[in-house]
């Protein structure tokens, strides 16, 4: 490694333009505004879904497959945690408090806001490049060799380089672009065939899936796969440091030496 | 030789403020045009004013887009469910213990409101009108559901008997369990899979299951169709019952339309 000076930045072509430097002279920064605000409208809505369908999942904490399913039917599994609703056999001597009215209203008010606010998003990524230069990995990268050399980095617990402060690696790239093009889409579709109305306009939307109850179980594992990516994420974070990558994430600042030659 | 990009950051002019002021003006009068519009075509729940009205006028404005005449899923009989869960835990009304005492003999519903003849229907008169048949899945919003053959007379028939005006906007209907009513819009009122029922899977509606009468609105979730029915009123204006919200669900927190 030649040092930081060799770092590959992904900035404009335009460098000639770039020799006159005067004080109105910025760094472009880490995050655009759009990715920055996106980012943390879709934070809020995660918290706001993950919560309220956890309380709406203790009013039936069941699961089933196939087309219906209730508490005379054979479950596929259950969890071990008790209800909000007396109807429900868990075990338990007491029944949680129902808060399922603000839940729902609250989940599908967020749900169409991290909706809108990904459409933003992913019509930005489209036109702006972003998806093709920040997210789809570069064909190199994809090679085993290059893999597993990622992924071996990653065991071994290597702090992230100075690259990293300015570009996903190819670790990061591969699991933002399944995020996006996968689990949201995933997560979005498994929750709309929950929607009796909706499924009477469009019944695929259920149909493949297997049925109703099948369609609700799928929402439950990829919900579980989001949760999983927000804890991973979180960890990496705080790996490659907290405050500067936050800082990032919010003002388009970094801390590493924007100084680069 | 420096990579950065060179941007004019605080550029802040005066053909800026006009542009943004401009996209500010438009888009307001854009959203109060599309309130307007949204009203006019009865996109707007009676619930819209709640905390979470944005959400739920959303969800009501693009179903009744996308779903005014579609027709919910109907199942073959094989797929019945077994055993229909009877999940009525509510203690009964005296009044309701009395008619299953006389075997709902005297079970009457009641219809009024803006309608042409108002009056009153015996069980035996709704089953003497052409008989419908429905093999569709009642699903809670709890999570739950079973799939059942709901039998019964559609809503439309004894709409069109009492004869609505033009002016109707909703149904409010009323169960004889105490606080417990209802309301749906014209375009489910009027759907043919919104029935009067009174029979499930060839014998009488259960009591646990909501007889001897329940109206089914099967492309919205259990709540809305209520057991034990009673009374139906024919509204152009929600305002005047209960504390205007539409029903007795978003009384409770919970959401007028039940489509999701």
């Amino acid at each position: 490694m030649a040092g930081l000076g060799s770092v590959p930045v992904p900035t404009q072509t335009g460098v000639a333009a770039s020799a006159v430097r005067s004080p109105s002279t910025v760094v472009a920064p880490r995050h655009t505004a759009v990715v920055r605000t996106t980012h943390w409208i879709i934070t809020i809505c995660f918290f706001a879904l993950l919560i309220t369908g956890i309380e709406i999942l203790i009013s039936h904490p069941r699961f089933y497959w196939g087309e219906t399913g209730n508490v005379l039917t054979e479950p596929l599994f259950k969890l071990p945690i008790p209800s909000s609703r007396r109807l429900v056999p868990t075990g338990y001597g007491y029944v949680l408090p129902d808060q399922n009215g603000w839940s729902r209203a609250l989940h599908f008010e967020a749900a169409w806001i991290a909706v809108l606010t990904s459409l933003v998003y992913a019509i930005f990524s489209l036109f702006s490049g972003h998806l093709r230069k920040n997210l789809l990995p570069a064909r190199a990268d994809l090679s085993w060799g290059s893999l597993s050399r990622a992924i071996r980095k990653n065991l071994r617990f290597e702090r992230p380089g100075a690259a990293e402060a300015w570009s996903y690696n190819v670790l990061q790239r591969i699991t933002y672009v399944f995020v996006i093009l996968v689990l949201f889409p995933l997560v979005i579709w498994t929750g709309l065939a929950l929607s009796p109305a909706f499924d009477s306009a469009f019944p695929i939307t259920v149909t493949l899936l297997g049925g109703r109850q099948s369609a609700r179980t799928l929402h439950f594992f990829v919900s579980l796969a989001l949760l999983l990516f927000l804890l991973v994420h979180v960890i990496m974070v705080v790996r490659a440091g907290f405050r500067s990558r936050t800082k990032a994430m919010i003002t388009g600042q970094t801390d590493t030496p924007t100084e680069r030659t | 030789m420096s990579l950065e990009e060179t941007r004019h950051s605080s550029y802040f002019s005066r053909r800026k403020l006009i542009k943004t002021g401009l996209i500010a003006a438009a888009g307001a009068s854009g959203l109060g045009v599309a309130a307007r519009l949204a009203q006019q075509y009865g996109l707007v729940p009676p619930d819209h004013g709640t905390l979470y009205g944005v959400g739920e006028t959303l969800t009501y404005a693009s179903h009744r887009l996308l779903t005014r005449h579609s027709l919910a899923r109907e199942f073959s009989r094989s797929q019945i469910s077994e055993r229909p869960l009877p999940n009525e835990t509510a203690p009964f009304s005296e009044e309701y213990k009395r008619h299953q005492v006389a075997g709902f003999s005297d079970w009457r519903l009641t219809v009024d409101g803006l309608v042409d003849r108002p009056g009153s229907f015996s069980l035996a008169e709704l089953k003497s009108y052409p008989a419908r048949r429905q093999i569709t899945e009642l699903a809670c919003e709890e999570g739950w559901s079973y799939i059942a053959e709901w039998i019964g007379v559609p809503l439309s028939h004894v709409l069109n008997l009492v004869g609505t005006h033009p002016q109707a906007r909703y149904v409010v209907y009323y169960s004889i369990q105490p606080d417990w009513w209802e309301s749906i819009d014209m375009a489910d009122a009027m759907h043919p899979q919104t029935f009067l029922t009174y029979g499930m899977n060839d014998t009488d509606l259960p009591s646990g299951n909501g007889g001897p009468l329940r109206l089914r609105v099967p492309r919205q979730l259990g709540y809305k169709s209520v057991k034990f029915l009673t009374h139906l009123t024919v509204t152009d204006n929600m305002k005047k019952f209960g504390k205007g919200l539409g029903s007795s669900s978003p009384e409770a927190g919970y959401a007028w339309y039940a489509g999701i």
